[in-house]
């Protein structure tokens, strides 16, 4: 199942399908290791609600809701 | 750089966090130089190295995650590495996230230039259950690997041979070769010829390199001094890719993710394993409820630090600088040169180090926030409400100490990464009500409120509550008008690493801390002294002969007439102190009063006060000495009775008293809103690299403040207030 990496739930573990940020950002996350392919799970969110914050590639990452809007995954769990 | 000959280069390069600085400070044994990349404000921090028989000069650079570059301040880094002095790189990586940062170390390799891999944190890794064949890692990228453990100082020896031999000739072994798509290989052939028109004396391994760099970096970039024939070519070749529906960006980036991935399944190993300590923390510090609470205890200590903390220290420095003063008085013959060296030199200095304390320990709280990795949950806490104005969350510590003294705050700003978001927030946070405008507020509260009280409260405390208030708010509305009209850009983007907790080295934080007050005692303290020295030169001159002759004639009246001993002391007294406010009336600055008064009835103000706003320009809190000598009062702070009782008795010349209660609300808007303060100006100037910033600074927020106090007084007058 595709969706939104915004909308992926807590703790629940998917497969980056494509980012599609503005190419500066886009650029940037994918110098950071997260590739079509590469697994990334939502470990928490901050107490305002955002932004979020990722795991993957071995570290912690925190982006905006509106940046991870842009990024679409595939639920491991469906597929 | 110096004058002698550029010695041999080594640049020390790595992902934020990697224990970069760590490194250099172990090798470098914390004497650094720190100076300034051209161009840029960023700071370059090096150090001599000795190296066997030869000496090298290893420079920071500060943290990436890869050479692509999109400003000038990313650009830096390329243009390090292909400076001729520079002959080897050390690139540090982090043990435990090693993708990430070996994507950096192969860029590097790719790059041709001399490459040697600290893996650092080794301890860390191992004890994470991750085991790395380094000599087979080595063999695979064709340059050396060397683990270590730069908080513990172990491996450095091995790191240092192997810099040495690579910078002797290296061991030439072969170097990885990427596979890249044959569709980009194809473009790639495309553009070298283009480039090595642009640099022909590069080896043709590099050219590639270089690009592979430009199609990239290039494209929606504000990079200096690339040819327009590259751009065109890169442009074209770009644009034909999009037409097939490649993405060049992503053909790049992930062929040397799939080289890594490939590399590291044979090197590396790793065993599954719990929730680390770090993710334990966490669980409480972002809590919704516990995290919000640590995070306002953490936030109101550093509060508390910069406000109380640093208070006595700032107390004894200003008691020295007086001392110095009246040992200088004694020392020096009466005139012009004494009257220089003490309100001029003598203050000017004092202006300078009475920052010290709190640069120092905003620096020190700032440093172990940052080397902790709190700040990086400080920001992940607060972005949600900083995101509102379109500023990053790390803009909040910077803004908070605003509140504090906008000087250690500026230049706090540097935790923030892209040079657009640290203008927006180093424009707007001297808007926030320091220090220094307390004693301004105490003295127009206590002369025009004193007794009276609104409901409950104290007229005073609601006017001060108000002030910090309106402050707040007025901070955060110039942050966003200022990001939307003059500095435009795409908003911030959050990509921010939650590096795992490490407890801070006290040692280098001190170094930093120290560092940075080094650079802003010479850099900004020039600026200072020079204002100092400039303002004391306007409000003393001219000096009028005809008013030194008749308080001379009046003296010797005293001396004479006077019979006690004490009265005729006082009586001289208050002889000097009229003189001093005539001879201010009949300065430069003086006149400059006067001829603005007519700009500053409409807010309520008369030329004393105006003159007191000039003199408030050295910092706020001299408002109320040059106000004590403007009423021939002599020294005065803000709790001094006469001068409240002076204010309340100016009168306009019509009759009508100066200060109202409408007219002080008037005249705290303004200091609340004015940039009243050279420190901050000089501070901005260095930190923003020019003069158009703080120029920029005191224009609008002299303009605002003006405006807000026109509205004020004259709406408060049509309200028939005052």
């Amino acid at each position: 199942m595709k969706l939104p990496l915004a909308d992926l739930p807590l703790g629940q573990s998917a497969r980056i399908t494509s980012i599609d940020c503005e190419r500066h950002l886009s650029r940037r996350l994918m110098e950071m290791g997260l590739l079509p392919g590469t697994p990334v799970r939502v470990v928490r969110v901050a107490p305002l609600g955002d932004p979020i914050e990722l795991r993957v590639r071995n570290y912690a990452l925190s982006l905006r809701r509106a940046e991870a809007a842009n990024i679409a995954v595939s639920s491991e769990e469906t597929a | 750089m110096s004058g002698n000959a550029a010695p041999a280069q080594v640049l020390i390069a790595g992902n934020p966090n990697c224990g970069k600085s760590t490194l250099f400070n172990a090798l470098s044994g914390g004497s650094a130089h720190v100076g300034n990349y051209p161009g840029v404000t960023v700071d370059r921090t090096s150090a001599r190295l000795r190296l066997g028989a030869r000496e090298v000069q290893l420079v920071d650079v500060p943290g990436m995650y890869s050479l692509t570059a999109g400003s000038p301040e990313e650009q830096l880094a390329v243009n390090a590495l292909i400076e001729g002095q520079t002959r080897a790189v050390i690139c540090v990586v982090d043990a435990t996230t090693l993708q990430r940062g070996l994507y950096l170390a192969l860029q590097l390799i790719e790059s041709g230039v001399s490459v040697v891999v600290a893996l650092n944190m080794m301890d860390s890794a191992e004890s994470l259950g991750l085991r790395i064949d380094t000599g087979r890692l080595s063999q695979l990228f064709g340059a050396p690997v060397v683990p270590v453990v730069a908080t513990k100082r172990r491996g450095l020896d091995a790191l240092l041979a192997a810099l040495d031999k690579e910078i002797g000739g290296g061991s030439g072994a072969e170097r990885v070769e990427v596979a890249y798509p044959p569709r980009l290989e194809a473009d790639v052939a495309k553009l070298i010829p283009v480039v090595a028109q642009w640099r022909p004396e590069t080896a043709p391994s590099q050219t590639r390199a270089f690009a592979l760099w430009c199609l990239l970096s290039l494209g929606e970039d504000t990079l200096r001094g690339i040819p327009d024939d590259v751009r065109r070519a890169v442009h074209e070749i770009r644009e034909a890719a999009k037409a097939q529906g490649r993405n060049i960006d992503l053909e790049i980036i992930s062929a040397r993710y799939a080289w890594l991935d490939d590399a590291l399944g044979e090197v590396c190993s790793a065993q599954e394993r719990g929730p680390s300590w770090s993710e334990r923390i966490d669980r409480v510090l972002t809590h919704p409820v516990a995290g919000l609470v640590v995070f306002s205890a953490v936030m109101l200590g550093m509060f508390e630090a910069l406000f109380a903390g640093a208070e006595p220290l700032i107390a004894a420095i200003e008691s020295f600088t007086g001392l110095i003063q009246t040992q200088a008085t004694m020392v020096l013959p009466p005139g012009v040169l004494q009257d220089l060296v003490v309100e001029g030199i003598i203050a000017g200095v004092g202006n300078v180090i009475v920052f010290a304390p709190q640069i120092l320990m905003l620096f020190l709280f700032v440093g172990f926030l940052e080397d902790s990795g709190y700040l990086a949950r400080v920001a992940f806490v607060i972005d949600r409400v900083m995101k509102g104005v379109g500023l990053h969350g790390k803009a909040f510590v910077p803004l908070l100490s605003g509140f504090a003294c906008a000087i250690p705050a500026v230049m706090a700003t540097r935790t923030i990464e892209r040079r657009r978001d640290r203008l927006v927030t180093m424009l707007a946070l001297p808007l926030m009500s320091c220090s220094a405008r307390l004693p301004v507020y105490i003295l127009v509260v206590g002369t025009v409120f004193a007794g009276q009280s609104l409901g409950w409260f104290s007229a005073g405390a609601v006017a001060l509550f108000s002030m910090y208030t309106l402050s707040v708010l007025v901070t955060l509305a110039a942050a966003a008008v200022i990001g939307r009209t003059v500095l435009p850009g795409p908003a911030p983007t959050f990509v921010l690493e939650m590096p795992p907790y490490r407890w801070p080295s006290a040692q280098i934080l001190w170094i930093n801390a120290w560092r940075r007050l080094r650079v802003f005692l010479v850099d900004a303290g020039t600026i200072i002294l020079a204002m100092t020295i400039l303002l004391w030169a306007l409000l003393s001159f001219p000096k009028s002969a005809d008013i030194a002759d008749h308080y001379a004639e009046e003296r010797e009246r005293i001396e004479q007439t006077e019979a006690s001993e004490i009265d005729r002391a006082e009586a001289l007294r208050s002889l000097d102190s009229q003189e001093a406010a005539e001879q201010l009336g009949y300065s430069l600055g003086g006149r400059f009063g006067h001829a603005i008064e007519p700009a500053l009835r409409p807010i309520g103000f008369d030329w004393q006060i105006g003159v007191g706003i000039i003199g408030a320009f050295a910092a706020r809190e001299v408002f109320i000495s040059t106000l004590g000598v403007v009423f021939g009062l002599g020294e005065a702070d803000e709790e001094n009775i006469p001068l409240r009782q002076a204010l309340r008795d100016a009168r306009h010349a019509d009759g009508t008293p100066v200060m109202t209660p409408l007219s002080g609300i008037s005249l705290m808007v303004f200091f609340l809103l004015a940039c009243q303060c050279m420190s901050t100006l000089a501070v901005v100037r260095r930190e923003s690299g020019s003069w158009k910033w703080p120029l920029f600074l005191f224009s609008y927020m002299t303009a605002l403040a003006y405006m807000a106090s026109l509205a004020v007084y004259q709406g408060g007058q049509l309200l028939g207030f005052g």
